[in-house]
């Protein structure tokens, strides 16, 4: 009897969808946007009322702006951004060769900083690297994204799939335990998206600003009680990286607007 | 800073027309302590004025529990082809301006 009940059980199990096993196939992965309500949407949608809009405006006018001892602007070397930055950050966090690991589009930014135009790099989370980042992004618009398909990347796609299930803080959770296995549920009355990173740096209502995936991910981590790694550990970095191989072929929304 | 307005470029006379404006501002409340226990000053936009080619068509006063990027729309009628002034004026001797044309018809 207890044979065919453990029989039963197994059937149960591999019936069950797919989803539940791993990871979310191509055709189910959906953005945060379709999880929002109709004003949100709304928001994101009008480019006259998203506040993204605010810092990619401001972006664009950094993108111009001569900077450091080097008297460089972004435009002295990479000319017109609609062009030149289309598709760029649908590919970060890439690998850098003189780095030897993946670097994100902010670290990126902050490099160029240091190396063409000899300037201080700008802080994690300060309104101008937000600014260029949301401006940079905001180029590829509509482009799915790409990551992770370098093969130099694998052994930090790796680190960031095993972070993302690996179970941390006073709650014991994992990233998969919420956004792979429970996403379309609600947590206190809140949707439970699957985590997919399209629109950023995005405008997080609950923020009142632009923020990273890196600033969205130390929330994350406080809200599971653990310690939050520092901006740009390379812990964060793979995570990010992960994130955007698993969101590949989903359009960039940037700047995405989320409540 | 960056403001971004919507004033439709075209309209018919007589009709109502929806404008739209958004734009940058902390809107510190005021009310916020920082991580030492300090209290964070207040900085917020306090008066935003609109003009239709000189006179003013809308006014409003911002408060501290009014949102960052306050966003704005109202509605006025087209009555003749000119611009649209826009005027920002906070804390801590904040002003900002900006503009737009309508060609009415």
């Amino acid at each position: 009897m207890k044979f065919w009940r453990a029989i039963a059980v197994a059937a149960l199990i591999a019936a069950a969808p797919v989803v539940l096993a791993g990871e979310i196939p191509p055709e189910m992965r959906r953005s945060g946007y379709s999880f929002m309500g109709p004003e949100t949407r709304a928001m994101q949608d009008d480019d006259a009322s998203n506040p993204g809009m605010l810092f990619v405006l401001d972006g664009q006018a950094l993108w111009t702006k001569k900077s450091g001892s080097a008297d460089k602007a972004c435009v002295d070397c990479h000319g017109d951004a609609r062009s030149s930055m289309k598709g760029v950050a649908v590919r970060y966090p890439a690998f850098d060769k003189t780095q030897g690991r993946p670097v994100t589009l902010d670290q990126r930014i902050n490099l160029c900083r240091a190396d063409h135009q000899q300037a201080k790099p700008l802080a994690y989370e300060s309104r101008d690297l937000l600014a260029l980042s949301a401006f940079v992004a905001h180029q590829s618009r509509g482009v799915p994204i790409a990551a992770g398909d370098d093969p130099q990347l694998r052994p930090f796609v790796e680190l960031g799939r095993d972070l993302f299930n690996q179970r941390e803080g006073q709650l014991n959770l994992a990233c998969t335990n919420c956004h792979d296995d429970n996403f379309d549920r609600r947590l206190a009355g809140a949707p439970v998206t699957q985590g997919q990173p399209t629109g950023y740096p995005l405008y997080r209502l609950e923020w009142q600003t632009l923020g990273s995936l890196e600033r969205r991910l130390r929330s994350c981590m406080t809200g599971v009680r653990a310690q939050a790694y520092d901006y740009g550990a390379p812990e964060l970095v793979a995570l990010e990286l992960y994130l955007m191989s698993r969101a590949r072929g989903l359009p960039i929304e940037t700047p995405a607007v989320r409540p | 800073m960056a403001a971004l307005i919507n004033v439709p470029t075209k309209a018919k006379r007589g009709e109502i027309i929806e404008i739209r404006t958004l734009t940058s501002h902390i809107m510190e409340t005021g009310f916020r302590h920082a991580a030492a226990g300090d209290l964070v000053p207040r900085d917020i936009i306090t008066s935003f004025t609109c003009r239709y080619n000189g006179s003013e068509v809308f006014r409003a006063d911002l408060f501290p529990a009014i949102a960052a990027n306050p966003y704005l729309s109202f509605f006025t009628v087209a009555k003749e082809s000119g611009k649209f002034e826009f005027e920002w004026i906070g804390d801590n001797g904040y002003a900002s301006t900006a503009s737009a044309s309508i060609t009415v018809e």
